[in-house]
């Protein structure tokens, strides 16, 4: 797979389907950018882990930090790797040992291994690289169009509303709005 | 697995990007949220949103939703990655230098600009400490020369006001581009349909929405998009707003925490917020109103202004036209590369009688208006060096192509016999 570039029913199926993601690399420091993907997700409804060796057994929003990935007692669905590079390799490598193999491993913003994306496409695991799922999320959503930023969205269906809370979008099943889906 | 999606059209975009049915109501049409303030769901949700953590509506100086409309529009046809609508051309330009500049700094400019905006460089600037070096588009070396270890960018027009000179936006995007600094393009007289400054190398663009891309003269603003192609972080501390912990916003550092839309950001949530040149959300709705017929009205403009250009070139009492559309002008080589589809509305004339003769005509004419603006339906003429180019020297003008016998049109969208026999009597009456 190329990646270069996601369909939006690409980024959506996966965002969509994921409910646990575990975050490697998410920092306790409230200004990092991955403790601002943690809590936005978070307030999505996502079931989020936090994975950070330095701050094991200690909280991060109210949710228990585990040390490594194979010390979270339950399946993992999406791996969102917040470290260099050079780090994804090996936590691929943890993610495809694990008893409940997950279904997608996400690297942020920046980071990008395409040895690590084809060990886990071979494992027949879903791979996104360079991309920031809070970004991703507000983008499908609509909700980041309020920024002023290109969502490379057009559709003439309304978004949707998620539910609870002012100024809260939802990202909406895939027919809606998607080329590509 | 990755399809190749689908990109839309130019026309599609102009309609419909940026544009939902309102979630709400379903309204089709973008409401006019005419509001100051947005309520927040609980002070946990307000400090998200004062934050930066969560995307939302605060307050219409940061942001309103008719505007963030208008800011996706711009920016998709420009192939940018976000932008911010402003009070004006004006503001769009100071917010853009303000997150850049520190007194003392530096930027090299065009010497072939918009009469305001060489005022705002040589004089208003001065007060801030941002220094302007004055460099020829028709000498890029001129701009190599202008570089020194101040600089923060580069400006140009892609078709430069008076008219007729068209920038090679390529070649000094290089020269931006191995200093390290990034290349800032005012695309208002060509927009988006005729010109994408981005596709050659521009990292930020910036528009007087007043003009063509509103269309219709009746609202000011102005737009920064920015193309997100510029590596803040890569200068070593040479743009700190974007680099460095922002103390107003808890120490985020913006282009780690915004990726390629940093800039738009930095300029909404540190040059906006504090300055305070807000676009009202009823401006955005008339110029969005006019964006969506933007090409059909660029191409008729084009074509209007290609007619009137050969008329006036045929006229006794015409000494010179510059308009890149006419062969063997100066800059159709560079027109054919830049706007292919069409030169644009907005060119100068000389007449042989000079100064009076300038001030007759602009006085004569019945159809076309007499006043300072561009980009109108409606046919406009001015004569520059009385009014918008009047506070420069006579070296000034003459440089920016405002010299005493110079007119300038704007060609609007009438049926242009009627453009041209108002233009035959105008010259020709005593």
């Amino acid at each position: 797979m190329r990646h270069e570039a996601y369909s939006d029913a690409y980024i959506r199926g996966i965002l969509n389907a994921v409910k646990t993601i575990a975050m490697v690399g998410i920092s306790q420091k409230e200004n990092r950018p991955s403790y601002f993907a943690f809590k936005y997700l978070l307030e999505r409804g996502y079931r989020m882990i936090p994975v950070n060796p330095g701050q094991a057994g200690k909280n991060i929003l109210g949710q228990k930090v585990y040390a490594r990935l194979s010390d979270v007692p339950e399946p993992i669905d999406m791996v969102d790797i917040f470290r260099a590079s050079e780090h994804a390799l090996p936590i691929v490598q943890e993610a495809l040992a694990l008893k409940s193999k997950p279904k997608v491993i996400w690297m942020q913003l920046s980071v990008r291994n395409d040895e690590a994306a084809e060990l886990a496409e071979s494992a027949g695991l879903k791979v996104v690289m360079n991309r920031c799922p809070k970004i991703e999320y507000g983008r499908l959503s609509s909700e980041i169009s309020w920024m002023g930023v290109n969502s490379r969205t057009l559709s003439s269906k309304r978004p949707h509303t998620l539910g609870t809370g002012v100024q809260r979008m939802r990202l909406g099943p895939a027919s809606d709005n998607d080329n590509g889906g | 697995m990755a399809e190749a999606e689908r990109i839309p059209g130019f026309a599609t975009l102009a309609i419909h990007a940026g544009a939902k049915p309102d979630p709400t109501t379903g309204a089709r049409a973008t409401p006019i949220y005419q509001t100051t303030s947005f309520v927040f769901d609980d002070v946990d949700h307000a400090a998200a949103l004062f934050g930066l953590q969560a995307f939302g509506n605060i307050y219409t100086r940061i942001g309103n939703p008719t505007n963030a409309v208008l800011e996706e529009r711009v920016a998709a046809l420009e192939g940018g990655t976000a932008g911010l609508a402003v009070a004006s051309g004006h503001a769009a330009q100071v917010i853009v230098m303000h997150a850049m500049m520190t007194p003392g700094d530096e930027f090299v400019a065009s010497k072939k600009l918009y009469g305001g905006s060489i005022n705002q460089f040589n004089h208003s600037y001065k007060n801030f400490g941002w220094n302007v070096v004055w460099a020829d588009p028709d000498d890029l070396t001129s701009f190599e020369r202008g570089i020194t270890a101040k600089t923060k960018c580069i400006f140009i027009e892609s078709i430069a006001n008076p008219g007729g000179v068209i920038t090679d936006i390529e070649a000094i995007s290089k020269i931006a581009r191995k200093a390290g600094v990034p290349l800032i393009v005012d695309n208002t007289l060509a927009t988006p349909y005729l010109c994408k400054p981005i596709d050659f190398g521009a990292d930020i663009v910036v528009h007087s929405l007043t003009k063509f891309i509103g269309g219709h003269g009746n609202s000011i603003g102005g737009l920064i998009v920015d193309g997100g192609t510029f590596d803040w972080g890569a200068s070593k501390g040479r743009y700190p707003m974007l680099s460095e912990p922002r103390p107003e916003y808890q120490g985020i550092v913006l282009h780690e925490t915004f990726g390629n839309f940093a800039f738009a950001i930095a300029c909404r949530v540190l040059g906006l917020r504090d300055l305070g040149p807000a676009l009202s959300p009823f401006n955005a709705f008339l110029i969005l109103t006019g964006t969506e017929t933007l090409p059909l009205r660029m191409q008729r403009h084009c074509d209007n202004t290609l007619a009137v250009a050969q008329w006036l070139s045929k006229q006794p009492e015409v000494a010179w036209v510059s308009y890149p559309g006419l062969p063997g002008d100066k800059y159709h080589a560079l027109a054919k590369k830049y706007v292919p589809k069409g030169c644009g509305a907005v060119f100068t004339f000389g007449l042989k009688g000079g100064y009076d003769a300038g001030v007759k005509l602009v006085s004569n004419v019945k159809l076309l208006s007499h006043l300072a603006n561009i980009g109108d339906t409606r046919s406009l003429i001015i004569h520059p060096a009385s009014t918008t180019h009047r506070q420069l020297s006579d070296a000034q003008k003459v440089q920016a192509g405002a010299g005493p016998d110079v007119v300038r049109l704007s060609v609007g969208l009438e049926d242009k016999e009627d453009i041209i026999a108002d233009l035959e009597q105008g010259l020709k009456a005593k």
